[in-house]
């Protein structure tokens, strides 16, 4: 018995690392495929395997055809840097990840340190939602790249969007107590005081990770503060549970979101029946007007039957295409060249570009709320029959952050 | 003149809230406290079979309605309980208390990944009924919606009820007696073992009712259990070990306590002036800088450890373990 | 209970022939550490191996509480913790101050740490054992969690301590940036530890952790102190934690909150428990099963954490031994000589047995699959089933219904064939 599990536990790697021929673009997809983050892991694996299939189905990437290989990470800083060396033994030169700035942070590090250790076998690291400012700021890499909009740049956005709207005069913010959502805090703060000095800021809560169960004292306490607006960086089951306190004790606010619109997040809104009073920040979305998005949303929820969350998964895969081309290499230092201020015509419309400084990419940003849908926005979700209406458009200019980031270059 | 007007404002909404709160957690305390007393199992499962409850509720509230599925779920969830007990907890107990406990460890485990199988990972549409949907008053121009005095409601039926099944009836002085002294009562001619299973069956059953009625309320995904079972215990331990009116009033004072922590936004730094601290961030500036609403939630686990150290039965509990 | 007492008990025990096989299995087990790397070179599987290398040490260090002291603790992963963050502490220090430290000394500190934190909280929490021991270290896991986010100036809030392990002053001229080296590096750890713990469990002291564990009343008696015993014991176990610790720390060159949570205490119990608490490879055993499955199963299925939940209620069900307890149940038999009588039984078992499993795993991947809208054939030993179609479903009924009605006749026929060499073997003085 002994001996069977020790034969298994060594055998079991050696074939997980077997070599296979070079002649696709593996792309490593490294997010929770199991426990609590499942859904939202899956959905992504869904949307990069679409991507993929349409790449190859027009002829791949210089020929090569591109496969997404997943692994799972639990959400887990450590396991991921485990399953990152499994697909570096699986071939794997490009590793896409999103889930978790904790998990983002580690991730980047490692890539760095690889990259140094182990020089000809370098590795890129594209990341499609870690949001965390540092990523390209104090803790930047040469080796990463990042797509999403940062918590920073999205807060930009905001105050860029509030500062014209002249009713919005008290302004709760409410955070989740870690890295992410003290950085929406301190962003909010820092660039509404900026912008705005009229408004007042009438509190700013932190409150634990996911692990409150009830909302009612913190409405209370907005309540009590007399705020219009409400800025929160919740996700999960804490902006859930917050909307429902919020309709449960009939607060009337402006709910400006981040992630408002993350999977189970309408279906929650819809409970609450807070009609066109939740907003939320993307870097695109279903009913944005734009033409060719809506017919690529359109073919997208046909095949994966889901919504495109990601619309910056698509600008990822499509740039990773272009700075492959202009690089004629899919070697990832090539590429990873290439990549550097390399202009793209995003998804929804207007120009984004992969700033040379700290390798984020700069985007329009929309404000969007749910709501009852008019008759020109064809597109609900999870079927509540509600959906998002545009609300504005933050162009490119109005969407920048300065960075301090010291890249070190290869 | 105004500002009392708030203090006080706060104070009766506050203490609203947490009665609110305390009520829920009793609702899901009580089943493990039955079982926990009676057996002596720290049931890592019960909130499990919370979850178990609320994914029912939902899917026989979809089939045939509230009504029925607020008493046909619990049903079925005890039912549940009484198999686990039957052919898993009974072959268990002769290895320990240890080893009964690291089963329902495992049954959690199993659980949560049965319900995600079958209802996915998001969080599904569980609703309140329209019959309950409506703000049943309104204090301070905060409304208080209907369900959430149907829940406190139901909470207080289960206590009233539970001791007076314990204190009064035939059947719970035969359950006070095999919590002391097992054995004796065996040779008294009951079994002992259908006593258990029973037991288990209702205190499962009373998890299951929480389900029903608390999915609704909160948000019915399949991580609803990991994410309230150890606070349970915190409830259950903190009122002492097989006392239903311990976990009763401990549900109470933490309820309490967190609504009001989450209330009272001081910190150390605002209490005693800013830190004066010339090396930068430092644990003590961090510490210093904390408002007690950033750790309301964990303070009911520093109750926890410094009742046990205190006072290791509890609050108005009468023995150990 | 341990692995002395039954090698006493046997009447026909060599001394000599016993210390040769004892110093042979640690052999044997050193050259295996040696050997592994040579023959499996993969980054994966040398981090692989440094990650069962680090389970071994901190589920061995789990179970002078569990299975030496008795002690229940759903919060040993804070010592692992806390062993890792001090870990990257100090060698961020090493580095910026200049230390003359290498790295392999780094690992000390994290066991430090583990003890610091073991010395400071443990003599209240030991007071006593049982339920209200185990509730308090379910207390303080959640608290020491908790304020792990909020102390960021310690614990480096979400992102956590990063550091590099390359920077530290060289040893023998290995700069510890490729895994083999690091895997060495552990596996030195691993050795040392494990024989230190082993040595603990021959001590006075952990005999008489034995004695509290069995009945405290007793050696009160005799006039040793539980309590302090329990404290003496909670703290070795915090100190190799924390080397555990340390050793992750160095593997993976950062240390956050996710080493000090419930998950990380949950798994440790488990492996300990999988592996069986009554004898000292039990817990290796255990970490090397539930750190492969971790890595493993989760490539291979979405649901993996549903089989870990079969396999602890099935161990917990059928062997509360664990692993090892299932292992030394044969060996008065082999002694005796009567093992053969039982092996035929187990074969004839093994096919429907195999078939019950297959019919179990079959159906769970059907329903996952089927449920999760996913439309991608099962691969069963090469063979393909489709989720969808209603052959697959019946085939796995079948399995789960056939097998289990004829296993249960062949499990019967192993307990009836067991009986009769056990009672051989007590006939010939080898089983009590």
């Amino acid at each position: 018995m002994r001996k069977l599990i020790w034969t298994l536990a060594v055998i079991a790697p050696m074939i997980g690392s077997a070599a296979r021929a070079e002649d696709t673009i593996k792309l490593g997809y490294i997010d929770p495929l199991s426990g609590g983050g499942a859904s939202v892991g899956e959905g992504g694996l869904k949307t990069f395997q679409y991507l993929a299939e349409e790449i190859n189905a027009k002829g791949g990437i210089l020929g090569r055809k591109v496969e997404i290989v997943p692994f799972d990470n639990k959400t887990n800083p450590q396991e991921t840097l485990v399953q990152a060396q499994k697909a570096i033994d699986a071939g794997v030169r490009y590793i896409t990840q999103g889930n978790g700035s904790s998990v983002g942070l580690a991730l980047e590090d490692f890539v760095t340190k690889y990259n140094t250790r182990n020089p000809g076998k370098e590795v890129l690291y594209f990341n499609y939602a870690a949001v965390d400012p540092a990523m390209t700021n104090e803790k930047c890499s040469y080796w990463h790249f990042r797509w999403d909009a940062s918590s920073d740049i999205k807060m930009e956005a905001l105050t860029n969007y509030i500062k014209d709207v002249a009713s919005i005069k008290k302004v709760y913010l409410i955070n989740q107590d870690y890295s992410f959502g003290q950085s929406v805090r301190s962003d909010a703060r820092k660039m509404l005081t900026a912008k705005r000095p009229d408004v007042q800021i009438v509190g700013d809560e932190l409150h634990p990770l996911l692990k409150v169960t009830d909302f009612s004292p913190y409405i209370a306490k907005i309540k009590a503060s007399g705020a219009d607006s409400v800025i929160t960086g919740n996700w999960g089951q804490d902006i859930a549970l917050l909307l429902k306190a919020a309709a449960d004790a009939g607060l009337k606010v402006n709910w400006y979101t981040y992630y408002a619109g993350g999977a189970g997040g309408p279906t929650a809104i819809k409970q609450t029946g807070l009609d066109h009073q939740v907003f939320q920040l993307t870097e695109g979305f279903a009913n944005s007007g734009h033409q060719p998005a809506m017919d690529y949303e359109k073919a997208f929820r046909a095949k994966v039957n889901m919504s495109l969350w990601y619309p910056r998964a698509v600008n990822e895969m499509r740039m990773f295409k272009a700075a492959a081309e202009k690089a004629n290499s899919v070697e990832p230092v090539k590429v990873a060249a290439a990549l550097e201020d390399l202009k793209l015509e995003v998804l929804d419309g207007g120009t984004g570009f992969m700033r040379k400084d700290d390798h984020q990419f700069f985007q329009p940003i929309y404000i969007s709320s749910f709501g009852k849908l008019a008759a020109n926005e064809p597109f609900d979700e999870e079927n509540t029959g509600w959906g998002w209406h545009l609300v504005t458009k933050v162009d490119t200019p109005q969407a920048m952050v300065s960075t301090t980031c010291k890249m070190t270059r290869p | 003149m105004v500002h009392e007007c708030a203090v006080l404002e706060l104070i009766v909404i506050s203490s609203l809230n947490g009665v609110l709160f305390g009520m829920l957690l009793f609702l899901l305390s009580s089943g493990l406290t039955v079982i926990f007393s009676m057996m002596g199992v720290l049931n890592f499962a019960h909130a499990s079979f919370y979850m178990l409850g609320a994914f029912f509720g939902f899917q026989l509230t979809k089939w045939i309605g509230f009504w029925p599925a607020f008493v046909l779920a619990p049903l079925l969830v005890g039912a549940i309980g009484m198999v686990v007990e039957r052919y898993g907890l009974r072959n268990t107990h002769k290895h320990g208390h240890v080893a009964e406990l690291l089963l329902t460890f495992g049954l959690a485990f199993a659980i949560e990944e049965i319900v995600s199988m079958i209802w996915g990972r998001s969080p599904v549409d569980y609703r309140v009924p329209a019959l309950l949907d409506f703000p049943a008053f309104t204090i301070f121009s905060t409304n208080y919606p209907a369900y959430k005095i149907f829940m406190l409601a139901v909470s207080v039926v289960i206590f009233v009820a539970l001791l007076l099944v314990l204190k009064r009836t035939r059947v719970g002085l035969i359950v006070q007696a095999a919590l002391t002294h097992p054995h004796m009562v065996g040779h008294l001619g009951h079994n002992v073992g259908r006593v258990f299973m029973v037991v288990f069956g209702v205190g499962s059953a009373l998890a299951g009712l929480a389900g029903v009625i608390a999915g609704p309320a909160l948000v019915t995904q399949s991580d609803m259990a990991a994410s309230l079972g150890p606070i349970l215990f915190v409830v259950i331990v903190f009122g002492g070990l097989g006392s239903l009116p311990g976990a009763f009033v401990a549900s109470l004072v933490i309820g309490l306590v967190q609504t009001f922590a989450v209330a009272l936004n001081g910190s150390l730094a605002s209490v005693f002036g800013p830190l004066d601290s010339p090396g930068g961030p430092s644990a003590l500036s961090d510490i210093w800088n904390v408002t007690i609403a950033q750790v309301a939630p964990i303070i009911p686990y520093l109750l926890l450890v410094i009742i046990l150290i205190v006072r290791p039965m509890g609050l108005m509990g009468t023995r150990e373990s | 209970m341990t692995t002395a007492t039954t090698s006493v008990s046997g009447p026909a025990a060599n001394a000599a022939g016993e210390n040769m096989r004892f110093y042979g299995v640690w052999l044997v087990g050193v050259i295996v550490l040696v050997v592994l790397p040579l023959v499996f070179s993969s980054g994966g599987s040398l981090t692989s191996f440094s990650l069962i290398g680090i389970a071994i040490v901190f589920a061995l260090s789990y179970n002078i509480l569990l299975g030496q002291t008795g002690l229940l603790s759903f919060g040993h992963a804070v010592h692992y913790g806390l062993g890792g963050f001090m870990a990257c502490h100090m060698m961020n220090a090493v580095v910026s101050h200049g230390w003359p430290i290498p790295l392999p000394f780094i690992p000390l500190f994290g066991g430090l740490g583990g003890l610091a934190f073991a010395i400071l909280v443990s003599w209240l929490m030991t007071k006593r054992a049982g339920t209200v021991f185990a509730m308090i270290s379910l207390g303080i896991g959640e608290l020491v969690a908790s304020s792990s986010l909020i102390l960021r100036s310690v614990f480096g809030g979400e992102a956590g301590i990063t550091t590099d392990r390359t920077a530290l002053p060289r040893m023998f001229g290995w700069t510890f940036g490729p895994q083999i080296q690091v895997y060495y590096l552990i596996a030195f750890w691993l050795v040392v530890s494990a024989i230190a713990m082993y040595a603990l469990t021959r001590t006075p002291l952990g005999r008489i952790s034995n004695a509290v564990r069995d009945n405290p009343e007793r050696v009160q008696f005799i006039g040793y102190d539980p309590h302090v015993v329990r404290y003496l014991a909670y703290c070795f176990a915090g100190f190799f934690a924390g080397i555990a610790g340390g050793l992750a720390a160095i593997s993976f060159e950062i240390a956050n909150s996710a080493y000090l949570g419930a998950i990380q205490s949950g798994l440790v119990l488990f492996a300990t428990f999988i592996g069986g608490t009554a004898y000292f490879f039990g817990p290796i055993l255990g970490a090397i099963l539930v750190t492969y499955l971790q890595l493993g199963l989760t490539s291979v299925t979405s649901v993996w954490q549903l089989y870990f939940g079969i396999i602890f209620i099935g161990i917990v069900m059928f062997s509360p031994g664990g692993i090892a307890g299932l292992l030394m149940m044969h060996r008065p038999l082999l002694r005796a000589g009567t093992l053969w009588t039982v092996i035929p039984s187990y074969l004839v078992a093994i096919v429907p047995t195999v078939a019950l499993g297959c019919g179990v795993v079959l159906m769970i991947e059907t329903i996952a699959r089927y449920s999760g809208g996913e439309a991608s054939a099962i691969n069963l030993f090469g063979i393909a089933f489709n989720p969808r179609s209603p052959a697959t479903w019946i085939a796995a009924a079948v399995l789960v219904a056939g097998g289990f009605v004829i296993a249960r006749l062949t499990w019967r026929r192993i307990g009836e064939a067991w009986d009769r060499a056990a009672t051989i073997a007590r006939d010939r003085g080898y089983l009590a």
